[in-house]
């Protein structure tokens, strides 16, 4: 059997069977130790109540109303429906950008983590380590100190302004690579790989029809991990784009903000709440569906000691 | 070791620069020295029929009507009006874009303060050769003169902002406040609002480098001075002293709102009479109206207050001119516009729009004088405004690296409105700062 | 299933070798375009330098003798360091706290709380900067508002004094659902088998978790660790976009990454910049380095 080097398997324990169940340990629920979660829980939705309670108010609303409590006129539908159509309706064009971004971004790193990582697991190689420890040292590189460099970069090779300077940067995911690599050392046995090429199954046929639905619960978990990020990007679109038509919402809503900061600009703080909400339910929808995957995911990344 | 050479090359750029002006002063319109032929009307105006595309980066509101009607009279003209930034992110993009040398646009806003920046690192256009010259006595002296600088014209004024006190009457009434007319009086007013309602101030201030340098310009302060590639920052002069004092007081005697201006608390301490007055420029109307419209009929125009009893001085705070920026295009076509929107029918369309001239005519217009401001209670605001601008005090000059300058503003300045630290040992500190930079970057500060 | 004898030899372990680069070499390709590349210009910038009289020159290394002598980087990193020292053990420590409660099964719904207290993670930083920021308002926040309800005086969480503690608070709102998540998936793979035997052994719950949990846990513990090493090293976007709410305290040099950022594109010293940036990053490997080997040591 060919050995092939991979990192120390955790303490003996597949990630695909569960190991408890509730049963075994008769749980006593604790009504203090709920409270006191509880407490974390109120700290976590605090903000996101408060945004979805402002998002109601209109503009001068925000301004005589307490925080945390609803003000005379609801106006979240005309909120909702002046933030799409403010300016043209450039929010929804800041929502098209950064779902391409977002698909094609996050897709493509998934795919990359994915293909990385199986090789890296599954393959012995020279410099493998190096590699590895190339990739993650990177992640210790400061935005910052890459932003100018790849914007002179970028210009230079005519891309700023344009989607790819958004994309290329997000399709490199050192985190995703990571845990790909752990979770294809985890879920793919070698003697499946070993019986397929004996059966004359080329490497990436291999790879493509038997190793990938294994990987399923890491590809989702690098998929959302990699959707939250370039969802969430900021810095970088801000430095590249110079043109608010392909603006991500990120960029989009502290432009609002911002506006107010003008001469003769126009402060619309209502859609900024009301667009910060916009903006995060597709994401918070996404990981309330996808829970069971993600879950898994990183539970397999979590082992590798 | 490697400094030597730096500085006889400093030295010679200096010189260069130095002679360069020289030469093109002497010129009196026709080809010259500096590597251009010149522009005639007649060649804008077979530009603009001919037609093209335009890219302007501007974030003034008012230019989206005037690109319209521009489209329109010239309908083989397509101009492509692009918001990228406010100020200071506007012209890190620019920088940026120059620096990479792809994507710089062919007009540009660029505010007075930042004019000079750009110009003398050759990043903007001399407007002379397209015969800007002929256009001065069509501004009033304030931005003429922010944009008539380094012996060439660098931009053309869009607006301006002769200083005012906005106040709001409505407070002042509440607490039988006379409307200050000098800033001793200022104070006082500050003293009596805050004793009578301690959730009051008469304004808020949390450090504005623009704010500052304005009143320190209307006080006779001329803490910048600039000499081709020489630079002296000198905060300890008269006007800046008479400045330092007053303001040390309000500081101290905690009478300034700790708020950041243009958040969203600003707006709010606007509307609820918590912040009682407003020094700031001509252009702050349209602010009043769409940001604080609550507010309407409570605010009244008044002239600034005076550093000395009986004296009629003022000074600019803000405004814009548009550029060309050397790397741009269609520079014919840009010059067209740029005549089009601050020379030309633009200028009736952004004053229509709520923008504030920076045109003599428009400043001196009957129509313009006699305009009834229902947010000021029906008051004839532009009557304060057009004799403010009439008063700015002359010689003022901005750093060659302002940009920059106004950026650490607050890291240095900015602690004396949060710790002990006195208004002038901050301003003292932006000096040192704003010199090490100055030098840093080549020139010879003092 | 026989153990088939396969095909061995250099020649297939070559191919293999090729194939195994194969797989890597998308991902390390726009690696070397969106890293490597950079780093390298990086480094080749920071040794000219280019000012706005006299142009561009080589200087060598005076930039990183710059670095090293400026008072403005030191604060800033002082000042990451700080934070790194208080907040991120704070926020473990919470998401430790949180993984075992829900981990322990006498949670009522626990379900729920692990995923509303794992949903900050997905929102973007501007918006929750911008959320904080409207409540910190002392005078028509959230902050005011229970000023004036409750007659207090309440500190300013944006002045020079606890701004770093609010942006603290951000950044532990903003990830703690998510180190909690990966702490409680660790736990989830302890075998029963050593809960039965503590069981037997007649073991309280703090036995268990002292001897059980938290071992297993070692290594996400120096994963998360790590990460949140580099994150707070990196700060940036907390600072940044609170800094128009706040501008004296959050000065321009208030982090490594905020001072290299203003060096750039405030005072377009892209040189100066990089060096700086640079410097930072060898600081952040070497610590993140430091850690992974004493937790790793820890093991045994």
């Amino acid at each position: 059997m060919a050995t092939s080097v991979r990192p120390p398997p955790a303490r003996s324990r597949s990630v695909l069977t569960p190991v408890r169940g509730k049963a075994r340990r008769g749980p006593r629920r604790s009504l203090t130790l709920t409270v006191l979660t509880a407490i974390m829980l109120v700290y976590s939705l605090i903000p996101l109540v408060w945004l979805l309670i402002n998002a109601t108010k209109t503009q001068a609303g925000l301004f005589d109303s307490f925080g945390l409590w609803f003000h005379g006129d609801f106006a979240l539908f005309s909120n909702i429906a002046d933030t799409l159509t403010y300016d043209d309706g450039i929010f929804l064009r800041w929502l098209g950008n950064t779902l391409l971004y977002v698909l094609v971004g996050a897709g493509g790193a998934t795919f990359l983590a994915v293909l990385g990582g199986y090789g890296l697991a599954k393959f012995d190689f020279a410099g493998k380590r190096v590699v590895f420890a190339v990739v993650i040292g990177a992640v210790a590189v400061p935005g910052t100190a890459l932003a100018v460099p790849t914007f002179l970069m970028f210009s230079r090779m005519g891309l700023t302004n344009t989607p790819w300077s958004v994309i290329i940067p997000s399709l490199v995911t050192p985190f995703g690579l990571y845990l790909m690599w752990t979770f294809a050392a985890e879920a793919i046995p070698d003697e499946l790989i070993e019986a397929a090429r004996v059966d004359g199954a080329s490497e990436f046929g291999t790879f493509f029809r038997i190793c990938l639905p294994l990987l399923g619960p890491g590809i989702v978990t690098v998929l959302l991990f990699s959707m939250v990020a370039t969802w969430n990007n900021y810095f970088l679109p801000l430095i590249m784009l110079k043109n608010p038509d392909w603006y991500p919402l990120t960029v989009g809503l502290n432009s609002w903000n911002k506006q107010a900061e003008s001469a003769g600009g126009e402060p619309v703080f209502n859609l900024v709440i009301t667009g910060s909400l916009l903006t995060i339910l597709p994401l918070l929808a996404a990981f309330l569906l996808l829970q069971r995957y993600w879950q898994s995911g990183l539970a397999a990344g979590s082992v590798k000691q | 070791m490697r400094r030597k050479p730096l500085r006889i090359a400093a030295l010679a750029t200096a010189a260069l620069i130095a002679l360069a002006a020289c030469g093109s002063s002497d010129d009196e319109g026709a080809g010259s020295g500096d590597g251009g032929t010149t522009v005639s009307d007649a060649d804008v105006q077979a530009a603009l029929e001919k037609g093209g595309n335009l890219t302007v980066w501007a974030w003034e509101p008012t230019l989206k009507e005037v690109v319209a009607k521009f489209q329109a009279k010239y309908p083989n003209v397509k101009v492509n009006l692009v918001n990228a930034g406010t100020g200071n992110d506007q012209y890190t993009a620019l920088q940026n874009a120059i620096a990479a040398g792809k994507g710089v646009p062919d007009v540009a806003q660029i505010e007075y303060y930042a004019l000079p920046q750009f110009a003398l690192a050759k990043s903007v256009d001399d407007l002379k050769k397209y015969g800007a010259e002929s256009l001065n006595s069509t501004f009033t002296p304030g931005p003429w003169a922010s944009v008539n600088t380094a012996g060439g014209v660098f931009g053309i004024p869009m607006d301006s902002g002769p200083m005012a006190l906005f106040y709001n009457k409505e407070v002042f009434d509440k607490h039988s406040i006379q409307v200050p007319t000098t800033w001793a009086e200022y104070l006082e007013a500050a003293r009596k609002l805050h004793k009578a309602d301690p959730k009051a101030y008469i304004t808020s201030d949390m450090g504005d480098a623009g704010f500052t340098t304005s009143l320190i310009w209307q006080a006779g302060g001329k803490p910048f001075k600039v000499d081709g590639t020489n630079v002296t920052i000198d905060f300890s002069d008269a006007g800046a002293k008479q400045f330092v004092t007053t303001w040390q007081q309000l500081i101290s005697e905690k009478l300034l709102a700790p708020i950041a201006g243009w958040s969203d608390q600003w707006y709010q301490g606007l509307g609820d009479g918590t912040i009682a007055t407003l020094a700031t420029g001509a252009w702050m109307p349209a602010n009043f109206v769409t940001g604080v419209p609550g507010a309407s009929g409570k605010w009244r125009v008044a002239p600034m207050p005076q550093w000395q009893a009986g004296a009629n001085a003022s000074a600019e705070n803000g405004g814009s001119s548009l550029a060309m920026p050397v790397k741009g295009g269609n520079k014919e076509l840009a010059y067209g516009f740029i005549k089009y929107a601050d020379a030309g029918e633009g200028v009736q369309i952004r004053l229509d729009g709520g923008a504030f001239p920076a045109t003599t005519a428009d400043l001196t217009s009957e129509k313009f004088l006699s305009t009834e401001f229902p947010y000021f209670g029906g008051q004839k605001a532009n009557e304060i405004f057009a004799d403010s601008a009439q008063k700015v005090v002359s010689g003022w000059s901005y750093l060659p690296f302002q940009v920059y300058a106004n950026s650490i503003f607050n890291d240095t300045v900015g602690k004396a409105y949060v710790s002990s630290t006195t208004l002038q040992d901050g301003l003292n500190s932006w000096q040192q700062a704003s010199a090490k930079y100055g030098t840093d970057q080549g020139f010879s500060v003092k | 299933m026989a153990v088939a004898r396969v095909a061995t030899g250099r020649g297939v372990a070559r191919r293999r070798s090729l194939v195994g680069w194969g797989f890597i070499g998308p991902f390390l390709a726009v690696f070397a375009l969106v890293f490597l590349a950079p780093i390298g210009y990086a480094i080749y910038l920071s040794l000219f330098r280019n000012r706005l009289i006299g142009g561009n020159s080589f200087v060598g290394l005076d930039n990183y003798a710059q670095a090293l002598q400026d008072s403005e980087f030191w604060s800033a990193l002082g000042r990451v360091a700080l934070f790194l020292a208080v907040q991120v053990p704070i926020m473990l420590f919470l998401a430790l706290l949180v993984a075992l409660a829900i981990d322990s099964g006498r949670l009522y719904g626990k379900s729920f709380f692990r995923v509303t207290i794992f949903l900050p993670y997905a929102v973007p930083a501007v918006v929750a900067t911008l959320m904080w920021g409207f409540m910190y308002g002392t005078r028509f926040g959230l902050i005011g508002n229970i000023n004036e309800s409750l007659g207090v005086t309440l500190p300013d969480p944006l002045s020079p004094d606890l701004v770093l503690a609010s942006i603290g608070n951000i950044v532990t709102w903003e990830f703690v659902g998510y180190n909690m998540l990966i702490f409680y998936s660790a736990l989830r793979v302890v075998p029963a088998s050593l809960y039965e035997a503590a069981e037997i052994d007649g073991a309280g719950q703090i036995r268990i978790i002292r001897a059980i949990k938290l071992p297993a846990i070692r290594g996400a513990l120096v994963i998360a660790t790590i990460f949140s090493v580099i994150g707070s090293f990196q700060l940036f976007n907390e600072p940044a976009i609170l800094q128009d709410l706040a501008p004296n305290a959050i000065t321009t040099y208030f982090t490594p990454n905020l001072y290299a950022y203003s060096l750039s594109f405030s005072g377009q010293q892209y040189n100066y910049s990089a060096a700086v940036a640079i410097v930072m990053a060898v600081i952040t490997m070497v610590i993140a380095y430091v850690v992974q080997l004493r937790g790793m040591r820890r093991e045994y």
